[in-house]
Order: structure tokens, then C-alpha cells, then sequence
């Protein structure tokens, strides 16, 4: 163990010297809010130096780009990552999700064609999946796929894209054959953005921020080989590609993919925030609160344990992973909006004000924090797979 | 390679032993049939648990037990609360706690040996305000040569009735100590009426019982043993409540899928399907505390930092799982035939003893705050 110790140590100092110069501008707070270039382009520049000094990927294949090492290594850089709360990689949706599913499930061509580009940011990858008029119902989607000769022709249109404007690539959900019953009419495919026919509508965020997009198919025209897997499989691998989204299984090439905000300085906040003149900090109810979460916070860190050892597992083996993003978004939500409450009457204030605390962070954060309970399915659909899926209770 | 929780091979035999153990003695029906009785067990029954070994997991071998710890314990602790299994086996595993951490040798040698050959052990701790503090009781002693004569009461004493032993706790000096009792005269014990019925308390009269010093623990060793009996209390009572909560948490789940209400399963109704969704969450970040919790035993703060938060999520989580099974089965559900009231009952007493998540929350404060 004395190996992994080492590395921690040795990591530790990488990031403390490497840790990037403070911009001059506001650093977005997760992927999903890359809204300028200048944004952009610091962060992907930052993605591609973690990755030059070995730090991504560490556990995916060597021959393909990975580090070919056991997951402990990239575990230890993605926690040391959010402890030295240094800027987060912007490739989420290419590194957690489209890449662990091309190793799972992609030709050989795929692997050599697309990880590398994923691990050192030169590729970015977004996600097609819902639509304006679809998204919990994403077997419902809509947009189409048809085959001609060497090519699918896509039309339609899909919606809340994040990291659209700057993406390469996109993993995308679309109806192969209408004439089917909805699963198995849904293909799979791995699009080429800059194809003629995609354009891009920028929308703008309830923080007032942009970040993701609509993107709309008119005619265009990608080669056949684009589609993943068969035609028909569409739905069965946008299920999978939910599990790592969703952190349901291992598999991701790692790095934090935000800055967060965390109970440590809720309570750091408590501290100087007031209450009857006296440190907010000494209310018995507000210490009451804390601890609450605080509880709640290391349930989910053991829970992540005790998924390690099966004896602890065996009766409902997909508890802890299917239960995973409901616990971990929902509880994100609560703490920040509590912690808005602290800030006393200040909580009214917003980004830009001088006397906003932190600059406004935590109202930010707190409206952001949406983003987890809504994207990748929301609260609701994912307690729905809890009561169905976990505890088999009857479909709504 | 975990940090935060281990768990052995043994633990885990344990666990899949004591699961069957208590599905096959402790079917709801036997559960009923015992509410009525004197002791509230089935004396067969716990006979095989001593035969076990069970009692005496945490004896060290010198004194005839397997030289375990409660870590193993709890692995027998969840899958009795999961079955609403009434034996007296934390009664002794706390009574022991207490002993082995504060007990002097010859006081041990007369003690362990017993409990491993069948004898049953209990405390007594609280007294009739209802305060959760182990060192707020009034009870006393006063010094009379070699002997201690104690004057005053303890409530809650559980397994009073078939208890060899007990061990109590009182003021001695003006501070905290404890004393080993033996052979209780019946007529000093009065059956309280208590909200789980399938536990039984009692009411300890105190006044004039006459200790020799040999049986008494004072100074650090009397505060050594209230932590180890308090630490031992809430891990056992959170893995009991942890076991209990995925027990009513099957019945409920089991109803929603049977009964049909507006032409579906009511379990297709999301307000219920949901709640249960919440139940589960809470059952799984309870019991990865409670396994925490005992991997950590006996590492001074982080130990009761654990405990306490095992304790407080258990608690909270198992009260609302069984309230939520009452009103989950309708006009049913509030019949006393209904289990769900079973199991809200086991989930009261369990909260309410030793503390509940208020209380503990405010002591984790100044652990975890400062
Ligand atoms: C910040 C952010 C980033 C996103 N990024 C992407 C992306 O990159 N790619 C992509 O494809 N998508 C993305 N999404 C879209 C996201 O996956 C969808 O918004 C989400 O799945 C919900 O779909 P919807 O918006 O159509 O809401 P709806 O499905 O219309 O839901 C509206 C409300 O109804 C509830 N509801 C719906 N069905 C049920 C039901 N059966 N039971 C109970 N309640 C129900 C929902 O919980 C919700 O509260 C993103 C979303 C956000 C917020």
C-alpha cells in the first residue's frame, strides 16, 4: 500500500505547483455552464496538461491512450483534485460517459478513433438524448435517422445539449424505424458535429449564464459507420451510457467535473455569518442543521464503502448504485439552499453585487445545483427506478 | 482495501447464520404469540443462542468466550431486529461491555464465565425523569466498612426479571461508579408497561441493597465502563433498528404490491412508491453508518462520532419507515392485527433509548463544530 501512499504524496505537490493562474474572469462552476471561449479555452488547456503529466485515464487501456493502471490511481487523483479544489475538466460527457461506453461496447476502430482525443481534450463530446418535446420519456424521442447508401440522413431537433458549441462529437439517441414499437425503433450513434445541416441555438440559463444548446438536424448527413452497434440497440445502449452518467458503475477515465461547494464551507460561512449579533455558528438550530447534513454527507461516503463489499450488498445488490444519484443531487440541493439561508439577509443578494458573500457563489451554486437533480433524469424519474427497480414495486 | 468499513469473514458467516436463525425462530406469529408472556422470550429458543455461543461472543476466551468483539455482535444484533427477535442478547452484550472495560480481574473471573455458561446480564441506568445522561441519576450509595448500601430507583431495566445479574449505576462520593448486583429479590422489581411489547422493562428498587466494595467500580474505571456501555448500547440498538427498518420496510412493499385501489396496485401510486424510494435511501445510508460504526469501535472520537450519527440515522429512519407502513395500509393498518404497528413500536423503543437523533445531534455538534 506503501505505492499508493507515494502517489498520493506525489500528486498532492503535482497540483500544487501545476494549479493553474487564477483568470481574470468568473471560472464557471461545472461543465455544463462553459459559456465563453475564454472559459473554454482555459479549461481545456488545463484538461490537456493533467492529462500530459499521466493524471487521466490512468485506468483505461494503454494501447488506446489510458494509463493502463488499477482504478486506486485515478481515484486518488480525482479526490486529491477535489480536496486542493483546483478547476475541473471540462470533457465530462467524453470522459465519464462516451468513453467508457466505446471500451465497453466499441469496435476496435472506435477505441483508436476516439479515446485518445477524449483524455487530452482535443475532442469534445456532448449528449443528444433529449428532445423539446421529450425528455424522462426518452424512449419517446423523435428525432430521425434513415439510412441512405453510406449515410444516415438526421432531422429533428434535440434540446438542453451542454457543451454543444464546442463539441466535436455527440452521442446521439434517434428513431432508425418509426414503424416499430418505441424501444426497439431507437438507434445509436456517435455524430460527427461539424457535418452540414447541424446548427446550433445557444440558450440562455436561469443563472443568466449560457452553456448548453439546441441542436437542430436539417438533412444532415453522417457516414453509416457513425451508428453504435445495430440498428434497434439504441435504446438498450443509451440505458447503459445512464449508468455511468449516472455513477451507477465504474468505468470513467476520472477528474472532477466541478468545483464544489461542500459542507466544510457551509460551515467555514457559519462562522462569520451572524445571528442576534453572535457567530451564526453558535445557534443551536443552525448546529442542529449542519449536522444533519453532516450525517446525511457521510451516509453517502460510507454507502460508497460499503458498495465494495458484497456480504454488505447481498440482499438488494443495486441499492447503493441505483439510489446513487438521488441521495447525492438531492442532498447538494438542500445544503446549498441552506446555505443560502445563513447569509441572513444577505442570502437576497446576487453575482455582481460588492457585499454579495463570496461573490454571489452560492446563489449560483444553489441555482446550479438543478442541474444534478434535473439532467441525466430527474429526482422524480430516479426514485421511480428505486421503487420499481430496487424494491420491484408495480410501474406508474 | 477499505478504510471505512471492514468486515470480516466471521462477520459475514454470522450474518448469513443469524439471518436464518431468526427468519426460521422468529416468524411474525411466534413474534405474536410471545407479546403476552412473563419474559418475552422463548426460553428453547434462547437456550440454542447460548448453545450458539452468541451471548458470549465478546467474553475473551480465558473467561469461556470466543474472544470476539460487538462488531460480530452487531452482525447477530441486525438480522434479530430485522425479525423483531425479543432475547435478551444486548442486554448481555452491554452488560459485558461495561464489565470488561471496567471491572478489576477478580471482579471479571467472577462475572464472564457465568454469562458464557448461560447466565443472563442487564444494566440499570436510567431513573424516573427519563433523562438520556448515563451520569444524571440520583440513585446513591453511602459507605458502611467494606460495603456500599444503595438508596434510590432505575426505570428501563430490561430482562430484569431473568437477570443474574446487573449492573448499575450511581452516585458514590459525589461521582459516577457502578456496581455489579446479584441475585435481585423479585419483590424489588415492578413490570413497567412499555410501548414495544415485545420487550420487557422494570422498575429497580434500589433502597438497602448492600454491595461489598469487590463489586464496585468507582473513578476512572466506572467512567471507562458507562462509555463502553454506552457505545455498546448504540451500536447494538442502530443495528437492531437498521434490520428493522428492512423489515417493515418488506412488509410494506409486499402490501403495495398486493392491494389494489382504483383499479391498480396502490404501489403504482408514486406518493407511496416514493416514499418507500426515500425509506430505502435511508435504510442504505443507515447501514453503511452501522457497519462504519463497528469498524471503527474502540477508536476514542471517531468511535463516537460514528456511533452517534449510526444511531441518530437509525433511529430517525426506522420511526418514519414504521409510520409510514400504518398509513401505507389504510383502515388496516391502524388494527392491531396489522404489523406495521409492530414494527412502529420497536421503532419508538429503539429511538428512545439512549438517546434520540435531537439529542445526539447536539452532542455531535461539539464534536464535529467546536
Ligand atoms: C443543466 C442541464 C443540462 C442538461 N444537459 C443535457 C445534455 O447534455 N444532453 C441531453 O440530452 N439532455 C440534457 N439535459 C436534459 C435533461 O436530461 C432533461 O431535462 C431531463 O431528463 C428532464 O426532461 P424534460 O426537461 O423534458 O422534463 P419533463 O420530462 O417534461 O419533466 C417535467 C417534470 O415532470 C416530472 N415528470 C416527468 N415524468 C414523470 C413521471 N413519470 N413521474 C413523475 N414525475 C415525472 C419531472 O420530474 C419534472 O419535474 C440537461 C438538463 C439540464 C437541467
Amino acid at each position: 500500500m506503501n505505492e499508493l501512499e507515494d502517489f498520493r504524496r506525489e500528486v498532492a505537490a503535482w497540483f500544487r505547483e501545476n494549479r493553474p493562474a487564477e483568470p481574470d474572469f468568473l471560472l464557471p462552476e461545472s461543465f455544463m455552464e462553459v459559456g465563453s471561449d475564454a472559459q473554454f479555452a482555459y479549461l481545456r488547456d488545463w484538461q490537456r496538461k493533467i492529462y500530459e503529466a499521466g493524471y487521466l485515464g490512468m485506468a483505461w487501456p494503454k494501447e488506446y491512450g489510458g494509463g493502463g493502471k488499477a482504478q486506486a490511481f485515478q481515484d486518488i487523483v480525482n479526490a486529491e483534485m477535489a480536496a486542493q479544489k483546483v478547476p475541473f475538466v471540462p470533457n465530462t460527457i467524453g470522459l465519464n460517459w462516451a468513453g467508457p461506453l466505446i471500451l465497453a461496447i466499441g469496435t476496435e476502430e472506435d477505441k483508436r478513433r476516439y479515446i485518445k482525443g477524449i483524455l487530452n481534450a482535443e475532442d469534445i463530446w456532448c449528449q443528444g438524448f433529449s428532445e423539446p418535446d421529450q425528455g424522462s420519456d426518452l424512449a419517446n424521442s423523435q428525432t430521425r435517422a434513415v439510412r441512405d447508401g453510406d449515410s444516415y440522413v438526421l432531422n429533428g431537433s434535440k434540446i438542453w445539449t451542454s457543451l454543444g458549441t464546442y463539441a466535436k462529437y455527440m452521442i446521439l439517441l434517434a428513431r432508425t424505424n418509426p414503424q416499430q414499437p418505441r424501444y426497439e425503433g431507437l438507434s445509436y450513434f456517435l455524430v460527427p458535429m461539424r457535418t452540414p445541416g447541424i446548427e446550433l441555438q445557444p440558450i440562455r440559463k436561469l443563472t443568466g449564464e449560457y452553456g448548453f444548446t439546441q441542436t437542430f438536424f436539417r438533412d444532415a448527413r453522417i457516414p453509416a459507420a457513425s451508428l453504435m452497434g445495430k440498428e434497434g440497440e439504441g435504446w438498450k445502449i443509451a440505458m447503459l451510457t445512464l449508468t455511468f452518467e449516472r455513477g451507477a458503475t465504474g468505468g470513467q477515465a476520472g477528474g472532477v467535473s466541478r468545483v464544489a461547494l461542500g459542507l466544510g464551507d457551509v460551515v467555514e460561512m457559519a462562522k462569520t455569518a451572524r445571528r442576534d449579533g453572535r457567530p451564526a455558528l453558535e445557534d443551536p438550530f443552525i448546529r442542529d442543521q449542519i449536522v444533519r447534513f453532516a450525517i446525511e454527507d457521510r451516509g453517502d461516503q460510507l454507502c460508497r464503502a460499503r458498495a465494495e463489499i458484497p456480504a454488505l450488498c447481498a440482499e438488494r445488490p443495486n441499492a447503493i448504485p441505483l439510489s446513487n444519484k438521488l441521495r447525492v443531487s438531492e442532498h447538494r440541493r438542500r445544503l446549498l439552499r441552506f446555505a443560502l439561508s445563513l447569509q441572513g439577509a444577505n442570502a437576497a443578494r446576487w453575482v455582481g453585487d460588492a457585499d454579495a458573500t463570496g461573490g454571489g457563489k452560492w446563489q449560483r451554486a444553489y441555482f446550479n445545483s438543478f442541474s444534478s437533480t434535473i439532467g441525466g433524469g430527474t429526482s422524480q424519474i430516479q426514485a421511480n427506478i428505486v421503487g420499481e427497480r430496487v424494491l420491484g414495486l408495480p410501474k406508474d | 482495501m477499505n478504510e471505512l468499513i471492514r468486515f470480516s469473514d466471521e462477520q459475514a458467516m454470522l450474518l448469513e447464520t443469524a439471518s436464518a436463525f431468526c427468519r426460521e425462530k422468529s416468524p411474525i406469529h411466534a413474534v405474536r404469540a410471545l407479546l403476552g408472556s412473563d419474559h418475552g422470550y422463548d426460553r428453547g429458543v434462547w437456550e440454542e443462542i447460548v448453545a450458539l455461543g452468541w451471548p458470549a461472543l465478546a467474553i475473551p476466551e480465558n473467561f469461556g468466550g470466543s474472544g470476539l468483539s460487538l462488531a460480530e455482535a452487531a452482525a447477530i444484533a441486525e438480522p434479530m431486529g430485522r425479525h423483531l427477535m425479543a432475547v435478551p442478547f444486548a442486554s448481555c452484550q452491554i452488560f459485558v461491555a461495561g464489565v470488561l472495560a471496567g471491572a478489576d480481574a477478580a471482579l471479571q473471573a467472577a462475572v464472564l464465565p457465568r454469562i458464557a455458561g448461560g447466565a443472563i446480564g442487564t444494566v440499570a441506568l436510567f431513573e424516573q425523569e427519563g433523562d438520556w445522561s448515563l451520569t444524571a441519576g440520583e440513585a446513591f450509595g453511602a459507605r458502611d466498612g467494606e460495603t456500599v448500601v444503595l438508596s434510590g430507583a432505575k426505570t428501563f431495566v430490561c430482562d430484569a426479571a431473568v437477570a443474574g445479574f446487573v449492573l448499575v449505576s450511581f452516585v458514590l462520593d459525589g461521582a459516577p461508579a457502578l456496581a455489579v448486583l446479584t441475585e435481585i429479590a423479585p419483590e424489588r422489581l415492578r413490570r413497567e408497561i412499555v410501548i414495544d411489547e415485545t420487550q420487557r422493562g422494570y422498575r429497580l428498587d434500589l433502597d438497602g441493597i448492600s454491595v461489598p466494595m469487590s463489586k464496585i467500580m468507582t473513578g476512572t474505571r466506572a467512567l471507562a465502563a458507562l462509555d463502553a456501555v454506552r457505545d455498546a448500547a448504540l451500536l447494538l440498538n442502530a443495528a437492531a433498528a437498521a434490520g428493522g427498518i428492512a423489515g417493515v420496510l418488506d412488509v410494506t412493499v409486499e402490501y403495495l404490491n398486493t392491494r389494489t385501489a382504483f383499479g391498480r396496485k396502490i404501489g403504482s401510486f408514486q406518493s407511496l412508491k416514493h416514499t418507500c424510494a426515500e425509506i430505502l435511501v435511508g435504510l442504505e445510508r443507515t447501514r453503511s453508518h452501522v457497519w462504519h460504526a463497528a469498524s471503527v469501535l474502540g477508536s476514542n472520537q471517531d468511535a463516537e462520532i460514528a456511533l452517534r450519527m449510526a444511531k441518530t440515522e437509525a433511529g430517525e429512519v426506522f420511526t418514519f419507515a414504521g409510520d409510514r407502513a400504518v398509513q401505507f395500509h389504510g383502515g388496516f393498518g391502524f388494527t392491531f392485527d396489522c404489523d406495521a404497528q409492530l414494527f412502529l413500536r420497536r421503532a419508538l423503543w429503539l429511538e428512545y433509548s439512549f438517546g434520540d437523533g435531537a439529542h445526539h445531534r447536539r452532542w455531535l455538534a461539539d464534536l464535529l463544530l467546536a
